[in-house]
């Protein structure tokens, strides 16, 4: 049985409006609210790309992540990134990415992100990627991934992406 | 002035009198640090001798870049994090030079030779928007620079067949004459980095 606090559905509301306007480029499935998902700008025959976004997990029990498929890479892998004693080391996750409940995980340069691999083409500033992400519970969510410069850090704020 | 009072002043006076000293020893132990001038064995503990082929099919030695300071660093073309990061990274701090910001070169070595061809190598440096020299080998030529600047890089198997490369992930400073300057590390600010740099084309 779920009781839904009136509070927590006024800020619903509230996170509903604001995702609306400032944060264009955003995705709810379920108790998952995916934002900004994006990947940089590729070189001609670059085989392989990185993807980053912020998954948050409002609902009651712990969500994973498990794979992805897109139409624009033969695989979609999900990876980590440690440095130890300066050098960088580049892992597959296997399990999947947990989101916690009332908790989210986030896919940034430095740590967890998505793995493009066998691109099948060359990814240009201002396209959109369509991935479908897979998560144990939430299902399958299709979502666009924003192509931004190389020198992208961060996502930029929505809409901005292509200009 | 009361005998007690007399010696507040004298306590104050040595504290004063102390951090007059420590101010000192800062100024001294600053100038005596490496990136100021470098003890030549310091200078000499990264670099070296190499010869590697550039995007456009030029062979490049260290005497080549000789004569201006570069940053080098190492990565390969199929990393999707730390290297795209840093390339941009260096583009941006040349930027914020300003005029001085052509004072140096930015210099990528590949640690994946089999795979990073030098027109590969030039494609993928070319999306940073400033004048990148992207250096590959064979893998002699590689393991060769490698040993001097003290990189670890190792090919681990992924699932699939496919694989990535682990490797160091700082950024030498090298004066005009080929001497180690400094590094610049993943983890610390564009204003100390921007420093560094400054002190390197000074």
């Amino acid at each position: 049985m779920i009781i839904i606090n009136p509070k927590t559905l006024a800020l619903g509301a509230l996170v509903g409006v604001v995702a609306s306007t400032a944060m264009a480029h955003g995705y709810q499935a379920g108790s998952l609210s995916i934002q900004h998902p994006w990947t940089r700008e590729t070189a001609p025959a670059q085989a392989v790309g990185g993807g980053f976004l912020t998954i948050a997990n409002n609902g009651d029990r712990e969500d994973r992540l498990l794979s992805g498929t897109t139409p624009a890479a033969a695989e979609v892998q999900l990876h980590t990134m440690t440095m130890h004693g300066g050098v960088m080391r580049m892992r597959q996750v296997t399990g999947g990415i947990a989101i916690p409940a009332h908790g989210k995980a986030e896919l940034k340069p430095g740590g967890f992100h998505i793995m493009f691999m066998g691109l099948k083409r060359q990814f240009r500033q201002g396209d959109r990627i369509p991935v479908t992400l897979r998560f144990q519970h939430a299902g399958n969510v299709t979502v666009q991934f924003a192509v931004q410069p190389v020198g992208s850090t961060g996502p930029m704020e929505g809409g901005h992406g292509g200009h | 002035m009361s005998r007690s009072g007399l010696a507040r002043l004298r306590g104050a006076l040595w504290v004063v009198a102390g951090v007059a000293v420590l101010i000192g020893l800062a100024m001294a132990f600053d100038r005596a640090h490496p990136t100021g001038e470098p003890a030549s064995e310091y200078a000499r503990a990264f670099g070296g001798p190499f010869t590697l082929t550039a995007q456009d099919g030029s062979t490049v030695t260290e005497k080549t870049l000789a004569g201006k300071p570069y940053a080098i660093f190492f990565g390969f073309t199929r990393c999707p994090d730390v290297c795209p990061t840093s390339l941009a990274r260096m583009a941006r701090l040349r930027k914020q030079l300003g005029a001085d910001g052509m004072k140096f070169n930015i210099v990528f070595v590949s640690v994946d030779p089999g795979h990073d061809k030098p027109a590969d190598l030039g494609n993928y440096v070319a999306l940073f928007g400033t004048p990148i020299i992207g250096l590959t080998g064979t893998d002699a030529q590689i393991e060769q620079i490698k040993k001097g600047y003290g990189v670890f890089s190792a090919k681990v198997p992924q699932p699939g067949g496919d694989y990535t490369i682990d490797h160091t992930a700082a950024i030498y400073l090298m004066t005009a004459k080929g001497e180690f300057s400094g590094t610049i590390d993943h983890q610390e600010s564009d204003q100390a980095a921007l420093a560094k740099l400054r002190r390197l084309i000074a």
